[in-house]
């Protein structure tokens, strides 16, 4: 059986067939069951059974209650949660318990729904495999010998297992997509702004963007009509009114126009995800969507670009830890210089201080024009290739990634290969635009492939809309890992 | 864009990140390959193109200039790994 979707659990809490605390404490269960999967960072049994009694109790005098109040999930552990630590997937953070929570912490709370603990993660969110995590590698629940993917990759996981119906993440290059892809899940990369980042620790803050994991698009839109809307404490938080997606989700397809993006199916893809991937886009042509072929002539340039710009923040925003206010500080040291340098040694794990020093050098002197600059001039020509398209299509689609989820320690070894997973995801944040990956199927591997759905800035409720179609005729989405 | 032990040091001088001398060497070529990556960019085609600092093009939002949280510098400084009297304790700088 399938887990229920968030609607179903909802139905059950308002009838009083369950109580939130009965399903936390399934939820915990199933998080211990599928420990082996290494998908939280920690778990919060005790307090998560709190909130849900508190929940049970509004609800037992009659409080009107949001949809997701008493629904379990759990938080991406970039997310800072008051009181509890918050890791980041680094050694560097390993005692850091923030005194405040992030805005889509507060948010989720707010709405009653039932956080049991921090995923696991990539340090700092670089990384495409989960690999990179000072808290061991995540496993993939469709392959015990396979990556989640990543940075999401403890999120994914856990959503896939069946541990919670939904979960946070973010996504900088792809860190929501591909993971749900490579896990079988839908994952929702929202519009550069549309979610505060307020309390979201930073990677590459033009870029970052907080989303949603979830079984379902259906799922996405309760969980992002929650999170999304205007935030004074992020100044880059869009001040413009979030449309309520769930709304939109049984809107018609007829004559919504689907660009089909050539360069998406590069030589990279795998036969299977290309495969599926159309099989896919079929369906959706058979509720009426019109596919188009496009080409997007500079997609080829965004990793290059993405690789410059990321690191280049990433340097600049990791600045931050320094050994003196807060996070790792070496023992013994001798001067205020080696307490710098030494602390961030220790603390950072090999791709973060690979990325501050590919970013470093790229805004050094005498390169930032060659680098930086160029790179600034080449997301501008990106995010022109989408604009031109959208003149003429309503979405964008191709495969998530080009591969279903590699072996564990099979890219691990090689920075560009693990880059290369990244493909077709990196161009979207460039832009600032949502996507959404939505399960296409399985390729001849057994293992689960993501149609990637890219729209115009805004427009999350037709992506939620179209993909909860796909999600209406084909069951990709509820099928289940072996345990 | 070929790079040699000085040029590694100084990145990670200007990252503020010890590098031990036997990492040099596997630190370099990984650099290497990296911006070998980044050749690409030369080969696009970006005359006349204004550089993208930020999705949107947006102007970042202000918001008045008021006090929004009180003083929390206690609890700040329960966060730092050594603090004294109100302060940061760092090791002696100045001789």
């Amino acid at each position: 059986m399938s887990p229920a979707s968030i609607a179903t659990l909802a139905a059950d809490l308002a009838a009083g067939r369950c109580s939130a605390e009965q399903l936390t404490e399934q939820a915990l269960a199933r998080a211990q069951r599928a420990a082996h999967l290494n998908s939280f960072i920690r778990v919060d049994a005790e307090a998560a059974l709190q909130a849900a009694r508190a929940v049970d109790a509004r609800r037992a005098l009659g409080h009107e209650l949001k949809a997701l109040a008493g629904i379990p999930f759990a938080h991406k552990d970039i997310f800072c949660t008051k009181g509890i630590t918050t890791t980041c997937g680094s050694r560097m953070l390993e005692h850091f318990v923030p005194p405040y929570d992030a805005q889509v912490v507060e948010r989720l709370g707010r709405a009653g729904a039932v956080s049991i603990g921090k995923t696991n993660m990539d340090e700092f969110a670089m990384g495409s495999s989960n690999e990179n995590s000072a808290y061991g590698a995540v496993t993939n629940p469709w392959g015990s010998a396979r990556v989640p993917g990543g940075s999401s990759g403890g999120s994914a996981a856990a959503v896939a297992a069946g541990i919670v119906p939904f979960a946070t993440g973010t996504d900088t290059g792809g860190s929501i997509r591909q993971p749900a892809a490579f896990c079988g899940v839908t994952g929702l990369k929202p519009t550069y702004g549309r979610v505060s980042r307020y309390g979201m620790i930073a990677y590459a803050s033009s870029l970052d963007c907080a989303g949603v994991l979830a079984r379902s698009a259906a799922d996405c839109a309760r969980v992002f009509d929650e999170i999304a809307g205007f935030d004074a404490r992020d100044a880059t938080s869009v001040d413009r009114a979030a449309d309520r997606t769930v709304d939109a989700l049984d809107q018609p397809l007829a004559g919504l126009r689907i660009g089909v993006a050539r360069e998406y199916f590069g030589s990279g893809v795998q036969d299977g995800v290309a495969a599926r991937t159309h099989a896919a886009l079929r369906e959706l042509e058979q509720q009426g969507a019109v596919l188009v072929d496009i080409t997007l002539p500079s997609a080829h340039h965004a990793i290059a670009a993405y690789y410059v710009i990321a690191p280049a923040e990433a340097s600049s925003n990791l600045a931050r830890y320094d050994g003196v206010r807060y996070g790792h500080r070496s023992a013994d040291v001798r001067s205020l210089d080696e307490l710098y340098s030494r602390s961030r040694a220790e603390g950072f794990g090999s791709e973060v201080q690979r990325r501050i020093l590919v970013g470093t050098y790229a805004l050094s002197a005498g390169y930032y024009d060659a680098y930086y600059l160029r790179a600034q001039k080449v997301r501008r020509l990106i995010a022109n290739d989408f604009l031109g398209a959208f003149e003429s299509v309503d979405l964008i689609a191709g495969p998530t990634a080009p591969t279903t989820a590699f072996g564990l320690g099979e890219k691990s070894g090689d920075a560009l290969a693990m880059y290369a997973a990244d493909v077709n995801t990196v161009a979207v944040n460039l832009a600032g635009l949502p996507a959404i990956s939505v399960p296409a199927g399985f390729a001849d591997d057994g293992l689960p492939v993501g149609l990637q759905l890219i729209a115009p800035a805004f427009a999350e409720a037709r992506l939620l809309n179209t993909a909860h179609a796909l999600q209406r005729v084909a069951d990709w989405h509820l099928q289940e890992p072996a345990a | 864009m070929p790079l040699d032990h000085a040029a590694v040091r100084h990145i990670a001088r200007l990252a503020r990140l010890a590098v031990a001398d036997d990492q040099l060497d596997s630190l370099r070529s990984d650099l290497e390959r990296v911006l070998h990556l980044f050749d690409d960019l030369a080969a696009a085609n970006v005359d006349h193109l204004a550089p993208l600092a930020h999705p949107h093009d947006q102007s970042l939002g202000q918001r008045d200039d008021v006090v929004t949280e009180g003083d929390r510098s206690e609890e700040l400084l329960a966060l730092a790994p050594s603090a004294q009297g109100g302060y940061f304790l760092v090791p002696k700088v100045i001789e």
